[in-house]
């Protein structure tokens, strides 16, 4: 058992997109403002703050999940992927993101990084994912820019280039 | 829309969180998947001084079968029932309600008893538990309790568990051959608070039909000798016996006819699944 003082910062160590990172914070943080204020990791967007419109979701051990519904200090040994991990090397896009490019799958990109991490870790888990589920994966996110017809044309051809390039390996 | 200042403790054990809870009374809240009560604590309607995490302590992170029960334990998160493969035979309505619990990036985090500990009026796992007969296994201390899910569910989000208890599992009996279920919902939005939803329980001549989304609690009816020619009038007396009220969402005059339409529904597509 360990037990974190509400009045005193803590030391949270966890994985972040492949590499162990640290910071202090006091039990109340939630995630998401521990990635943005303490760890300088913006691309992560805060929203609502009460898990319904799905900007700030992130993938915790492999998991979908909302960083605004989550303690900084819960995640002390955790597995943590963000937006900022997508990109396979600087300057290059993942697939999901050069669908999005090519299908203008965003106007403002508020909404962006949390559906992307969703689709990201769908597509991981399912290859075959079909319309269909996307649709049931997306209504998790608020989009108030393009009316999801773009974003769901990009998430279509972006699992079938994964499926294509899964073939080919 | 930050939680107010806490203590946080990371438990091993749930009798850890037992103990912790015994000393803390009713100033602290068990944290579990954290999709409930992280947004109560976000907007302050909850303000607990101790937050117990008991998701890294040991125990089952699936559901199993115990004594020809299926029981889920504190850690199960509801994504795990997706994932468990034999649901759709062994609790077909629990397969049939757990893809209408929130979203699947919610399902991922949150737990199956976080969401029975919440009691939202409108919240499936509540409902499913009280239309199968479930239980709710109570911890306070070293001693335990169990609780029939029908006596569990007092009021919106009041339930009969104690300040001090935390539940350690539910469980619901494996469903027996020749019954028919189904599980039927009406929102605003796909993943949304339910204004009505259904699940209806077929065996024999028996038919249930439990309600959520009306009254405080869910409601559950029981016919012997439904036909076709009276489940008009009979779901027309229930929706009558309900306390339907009007709020932003829908009037209770809707309400009741989505009990009279979706029970219909409902009871029908269970009455199939059985033959």
């Amino acid at each position: 058992m360990r037990r974190l003082s509400a009045d005193e910062t803590h030391v949270v160590r966890f994985r972040l997109n492949g590499e162990t990172v640290e910071g202090r914070a006091e039990p109340r943080m939630l995630l998401s403002d521990f990635l943005r204020h303490v760890l300088a990791r913006t691309g992560t967007h805060v929203g609502c703050e009460h898990g319904v419109c799905g900007a700030c979701t992130i993938r915790i051990n492999g998991m979908m999940a909302r960083a605004c519904m989550s303690l900084a200090v819960q995640m002390d040994g955790a597995e943590i992927t963000t937006v900022e991990g997508l990109a396979p090397v600087p300057g290059r896009l993942s697939v999901l993101q050069a669908a999005f490019r090519r299908h203008h799958a965003l106007q403002c990109g508020f909404c962006t990084a949390g559906i992307l991490m969703s689709l990201d870790t769908l597509l991981q888990a399912e290859p075959g994912a079909d319309e269909a589920r996307i649709r049931d994966v997306l209504s998790g996110h608020l989009c108030r820019c393009t009316g999801y017809r773009q974003i769901l044309d990009a998430a279509v051809e972006a699992a079938r280039n994964l499926r294509k390039e899964t073939r080919h390996a | 829309m930050k939680p107010a200042p806490f203590d946080y403790v990371r438990v091993d054990t749930l009798a850890e969180a037992a103990d912790v809870l015994a000393q803390s009374g009713d100033n602290a809240r068990v944290l579990a998947g954290g999709q409930s009560l992280m947004a109560m604590m976000n907007m302050r309607l909850a303000q607990p001084t101790v937050v117990i995490d008991i998701m890294h302590a040991q125990g089952p992170r699936q559901p199993e079968i115990v004594r020809n029960r299926l029981r889920i334990s504190a850690m199960v998160r509801q994504e795990a029932l997706c994932t468990h493969a034999r649901l759709a035979q062994e609790v077909p309505l629990l397969a049939q309600a757990v893809p209408w619990i929130g979203h699947i990036q919610t399902r991922m985090r949150g737990t199956v008893c976080g969401s029975v500990a919440h009691a939202d009026p409108s919240a499936e796992l509540p409902l499913v538990l009280v239309a199968l007969g479930g239980q709710v296994h109570l911890k306070r201390g070293r001693k335990n309790r169990a609780v029939p899910a029908r006596d569990f569910f007092l009021g919106m989000m009041l339930t009969d568990k104690g300040d001090d208890e935390l539940i350690e599992a539910v469980d619901v009996p494996l469903t027996p051959p020749g019954t028919g279920t189904a599980f039927r919902e009406v929102g605003r939005r796909k993943g949304d608070f339910a204004i009505v939803s259904c699940a209806a329980v077929v065996r024999g001549a028996t038919t249930r039909l439990a309600v959520g989304g009306v009254n405080d609690t869910p409601v559950v009816a029981d016919w012997k000798d439904l036909t076709p020619d009276n489940v008009a009038e009979a779901l027309n007396t229930f929706a009558w016996s309900l306390d339907a009220r009007d709020d932003l969402h829908a009037t209770a005059r809707y309400r009741r006819d989505l009990v009279r339409r979706l029970g219909e529904i409902t009871i029908r597509e269970a009455r199939e699944c059985a033959d």
